[in-house]
């Protein structure tokens, strides 16, 4: 019984550790400074070229296909449904979303009245849902060509993420637990790959830091060959490491999407993006 | 650094003299070839194991013997006779990389049933040529 109670207590001491003591701010600071001393040579707003701020080799091939973007016609077709789209009740996205411009910026943000974080993915889904339409896949087609659209007419708008409050700094504090969790027949946490090893190389893959991570997408993949999702991403990582990847939008993608824009405050949006 | 380098070498030439008498020893005696076959080839078997993406797929990170496209994230594997002398940490590196780093992103092949003891015991047994 005595166990159990300072089983209990301790728990209880740690739960209220993590919540009262959390200090997101210095976290990001902490994050951000990991990567600028570990790569004194990259310019900060660099950062959200992801391995192609480290790599100048990378870069140059990069830069080439930045020449004729493959995700350009994701964006004409983006357009195309967001202005074109009536839904039966007669209304289109703009209701929900005005012109669409500097949209990206308002996204993720933790809804208080809801108490979850809302994506831009999520809410162009719920617009959808409110005016009578079916919801779109979460990790590719249309909504990651709207999305394409929307980011690319948020670029150079800054990431500027809040976490006040309870409630917002718990899901933080879920997504920070979920991108230091080992998981998967190959034990590795997001941390792992992305933090410790940013810059190494995985077989002949260099591994990319995750400061800056949310800033272009959604990303046209030569792998994938087509344009997808920040959360399609999220469930290769998992994959990748035999781990169970989750459905687009789940609680936990999108609390590590807050997590992780937070932790890139500052940065500029430079999306749609174009990776290997 | 060289010091390791040219205590492996004389091991490699140790190895190489004793493989050769065995050799002409089997020539002679046909009965223990047989044995020499296997042990080729459970070198070799942990080599393909070592170096194949769907078995151990220790190349992601570590540079090893004539591996190619190998990942630089963790240390090289060489002179592992001079710096493993214990075939069983070795081994237990390998099954269990938690338990001399908990934190360690090593995956932990034996634990989770990535190989089994006989596939880490060839392993073992190709890391020790090197
Ligand atoms: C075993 C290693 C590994 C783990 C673990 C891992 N990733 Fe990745 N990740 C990669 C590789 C390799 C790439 C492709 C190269 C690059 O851009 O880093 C990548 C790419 C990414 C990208 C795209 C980067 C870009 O610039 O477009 C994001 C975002 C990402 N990972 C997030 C995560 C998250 C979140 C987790 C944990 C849930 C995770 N990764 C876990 C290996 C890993
Ligand atoms: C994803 C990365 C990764 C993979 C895959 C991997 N290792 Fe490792 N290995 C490491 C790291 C990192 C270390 C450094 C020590 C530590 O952190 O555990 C290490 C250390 C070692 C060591 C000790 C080396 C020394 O000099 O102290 C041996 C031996 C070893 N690994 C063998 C293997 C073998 C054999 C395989 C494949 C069956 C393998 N590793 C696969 C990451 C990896």
């Amino acid at each position: 019984m005595k166990k159990l109670v300072f089983l209990i207590t301790g728990l209880t001491v740690a739960l209220y550790g993590t919540i009262l003591f959390a200090e997101p701010e210095a976290e990001q600071a902490a994050f951000k400074s990991y990567f600028h001393n570990k790569f004194p040579d990259v310019d900060k707003p660099d950062f959200i070229n992801g391995v192609y701020a480290l790599d100048s080799n990378a870069r140059e091939q990069w830069m080439e296909i930045e020449e004729f973007p493959p995700y350009e016609i994701a964006i004409d077709e983006g357009e195309a449904l967001f202005n074109n789209t009536r839904f039966t009740d007669g209304k289109s996205y703009s209701h929900c979303f005005g012109t669409g411009q500097h949209l990206r910026k308002k996204y993720p943000y933790f809804d208080k009245e809801r108490t979850q974080v809302v994506t831009m993915e999520l809410a162009i889904n719920d617009c959808r849902e409110k005016h009578g339409a079916k919801p779109l896949k979460y990790k590719i087609g249309d909504l990651a060509k709207i999305s394409a659209y929307l980011s690319y007419h948020s670029r150079g708008d800054v990431i500027d993420v809040i976490v006040s409050g309870p409630a917002a700094i718990q899901a933080y504090n879920k997504g920070k637990e979920y991108y230091y969790t080992k998981r998967g027949q190959l034990n590795f946490a997001c941390v792992d790959c992305h933090v410790s090893s940013a810059g190494k190389r995985l077989r002949t893959e260099i591994l990319s830091p995750s400061l800056g991570h949310v800033s272009h997408f959604p990303v046209y993949r030569l792998k994938w060959g087509s344009i997808g999702t920040l959360h399609r991403r999220f469930s290769g990582c998992n994959s990748q490491v035999r781990a169970k990847s989750q459905p687009g939008q789940s609680e936990d993608y999108r609390n590590l999407e807050f997590f992780l824009s937070y932790m890139s405050n500052d940065l500029e949006f430079n999306g749609p993006g174009v990776r290997r | 650094m060289t010091e390791i380098f040219s205590l492996a070498r004389c091991r490699v030439y140790l190895f190489r003299s004793i493989m050769f008498s065995l050799i002409s020893f089997s020539s002679t005696y046909a009965l223990s070839k047989g044995t020499l076959d296997i042990e080729t080839t459970r070198v070799e078997q942990g080599e393909k194991l070592a170096f194949d993406r769907k078995s151990g797929n220790c190349l992601a990170c570590h540079a090893i013997g004539l591996g190619t496209m190998s990942g630089n994230l963790a240390p090289p594997l060489f002179a592992m006779k001079e710096r493993f002398p214990n075939p069983q940490k070795l081994t237990q590196q390998i099954s269990n990389s938690l338990l001399s780093n908990e934190d360690s992103i090593m995956p932990p092949f034996g634990l989770h049933g990535l190989l089994n003891e006989d596939q880490i015991s060839k392993i073992v047994d190709y890391l020790y040529t090197l």
